[in-house]
């Protein structure tokens, strides 16, 4: 009955490859489009002065240099405290926890607080950060904010990091005699440790664009001046870029769409950074 | 402190299954004793019960004793880090870290904090690596990547990292089965020597390695013991049919 068939193999073999191959052209095509009338728009906005100067007549002109800073600190300061307790996580989850009915609703959970919807983690983090311990909206609320919002996914990325360390490695280590927990520290964290740290930066730039989550918590308006301490308002690009496109009467084009090429190329740069540390590593590892 | 391993009416189950069934040998000090039998039998989990490497995977559970040195390694006192430091294990994969070749044999001691001087590990890590003749093929390269070395070369190092934390036993399963015959016949001859210093138990679905290296084999069948003899005798003239239907190729 094999020979049979309506097509041969080799027609339905091309033609599944050309189905297959513009599915990704579909794919592609619309972030193209994007990326190319952002840089056509925007590239001629981007002059260093741009980058590094603080904004001028109701923020139509100058640069946008506070957004930028204000935007890398709340990030950095999130991934600061999240990756820690992301990894302990993992490891207690993937090393430590029986698998039984408690773990398994913690990790059932984890995978959904990942598909929150940011906006949410913005309004428990105004409740909570904001309004409750005091912190005001400052650095401090919208990092922590971020970095509840990162937690599931460092934590998934993180145990993702620590399976992949081969078991022959844990049991060698074991069977010399090294405790459970320094066959963690010596062993599995290390060789997990390249996973771990891409999977950090992939975070930091996916969250770098997020406006819902910082809108209340920590981003500010106007604010013609750099943080002085962690517990200031700030900037955020994402916020900023907001505030630009919808509020101010008379905003130039070009400064909207040269600070979306701002955030745009700091997102891509840091998922680079990563996807070239991937290789780099999967490269050097060899079992 | 005596070598010898007593494993006495010992059971174990992975969760349900009951794998192992009342398993009774005794293991001579200073000599190989060998564990045949056909795939799945349980030759493996037995040998990983003597240094409780079991341990680490759930739903294993055991009943019976098994006595290193004088004591029951499964009573409640026993200190499963000291065990297995005393009881080295070679793996059927050559399982090296992917770190420097000196670094893998300096790792039990440095984590351990067995010795901290550099001196001291060096002196060891040289001593261990003599012991598996290895030490004249790489010793200009120690600081080299583990994973550059051969398969055969791999396994010696695995060996002398147990080695170097200074076991009375070593376990090993199936440690030629990645190997050529040329490799596996000189692990062979290096297990031979190793035999004066240490009491070595060796896991082999291979027959003739078996009868070349051991002085006892045990043979077992679907999670028990069918027999324990010395190995001359298990091969020319056992006591149980099994056995002879075994040794002699005409199993299944
Ligand atoms: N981790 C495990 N969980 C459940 N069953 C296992 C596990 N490891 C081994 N077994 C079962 O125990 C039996 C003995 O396995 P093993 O000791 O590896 O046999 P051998 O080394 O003689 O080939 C086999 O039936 C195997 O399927
Ligand atoms: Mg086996």
């Amino acid at each position: 009955m094999f020979n049979k068939r309506f097509l041969s193999p080799k027609v339905s073999q091309k033609i599944s490859y050309a189905i297959l191959f513009c599915a990704t052209i579909l794919a592609i095509i619309p972030v193209s489009i994007i990326v190319f009338i952002i840089i056509k728009n925007g590239a001629s906005a981007i002059t260093w002065e741009f980058l590094t100067s603080m904004p001028k007549d109701g923020m139509r002109g100058g640069g946008i240099f506070p957004a930028i800073i204000g935007t890398l600190s709340i990030v950095l300061c999130a991934i600061t405290i999240t990756l820690p307790i992301g990894v302990c996580a993992a490891i207690y989850l993937n090393e430590y926890a029986k698998d039984n009915l408690l773990t398994r609703v913690i990790k059932l959970a984890i995978v959904n607080l990942a598909g929150v919807p940011s906006v949410v983690y913005g309004l428990f983090g105004l409740g909570i950060f904001v309004m409750f311990l005091q912190l005001g909206v400052s650095i401090v609320a919208g990092a922590l904010t971020l970095s509840i919002m990162e937690l599931p996914v460092i934590i998934t990325t993180a145990r993702g990091a620590l399976s992949s360390v081969p078991h022959s490695f844990r049991e060698a280590s074991l069977s010399l005699g090294v405790s459970r927990w320094q066959t963690i520290r010596h062993v599995v964290l290390p060789n997990a440790l390249p996973g771990i740290l891409t999977g950090a930066i992939l975070s930091i730039a996916r969250v770098s664009g997020e406006t819902a989550p910082i809108m209340f918590t920590a981003a500010a308006f106007y604010v013609p001046h750099l943080p002085k301490s962690a517990f200031d308002q700030v900037m955020a690009l994402p916020y900023h870029l907001y505030i630009i496109s919808t509020q101010i009467p008379n905003m130039p084009r070009n400064i909207i769409f040269g600070t979306a090429l701002v955030l745009l190329m700091m997102v891509l740069s840091m998922s680079l950074i990563a996807i070239i540390a991937r290789i780099y590593f999967r490269k050097r590892r060899k079992w | 402190m005596s070598a010898k391993i007593q494993i006495k009416n010992f059971n174990l189950w992975y969760t349900d299954f009951h794998a192992l069934k009342d398993v009774n040998i005794s293991v001579e000090e200073k000599r190989i004793t060998a564990m045949i039998g056909p795939s799945g039998c349980g030759k493996s989990t037995l040998l990983r019960a003597i240094n409780r490497i079991n341990d680490t995977i759930e739903g294993v559970r055991v009943n019976g004793e098994i006595i290193v040195g004088g004591k029951n390694i499964y009573s409640e006192n026993t200190d499963v880090d000291i065990l297995r430091r005393n009881v080295g294990m070679v793996f059927q994969r050559p399982n090296p870290f992917p770190i420097s070749i000196y670094e893998n044999v300096a790792f039990g001691l440095k984590v351990n904090g067995i010795a901290s001087r550099k001196s001291v590990i060096d002196e060891t890590v040289q001593q261990s690596l003599e012991a598996v003749l290895l030490w004249d093929d790489i010793k200009h390269k120690l600081k080299k990547s583990a994973l550059t070395l051969t398969l055969e070369q791999q396994q010696r190092l695995c060996i002398a990292r147990v080695i170097a934390v200074k076991p009375q036993i070593i376990l090993l399963d199936e440690p030629c089965s990645s190997l050529d015959p040329v490799a596996t016949q000189r692990i062979e001859e290096l297990m031979i020597q190793l035999k004066d210093i240490y009491t070595i138990v060796i896991v082999t679905h291979n027959m003739q390695q078996a009868a070349r290296v051991s002085r006892d084999t045990a043979f077992m069948l679907l999670g028990e013991l069918i027999e324990f003899a010395e190995t001359g005798k298990i091969f020319t003239n056992p006591n149980r049919k099994e056995t002879d239907d075994y040794v002699s190729g005409r199993f299944g």
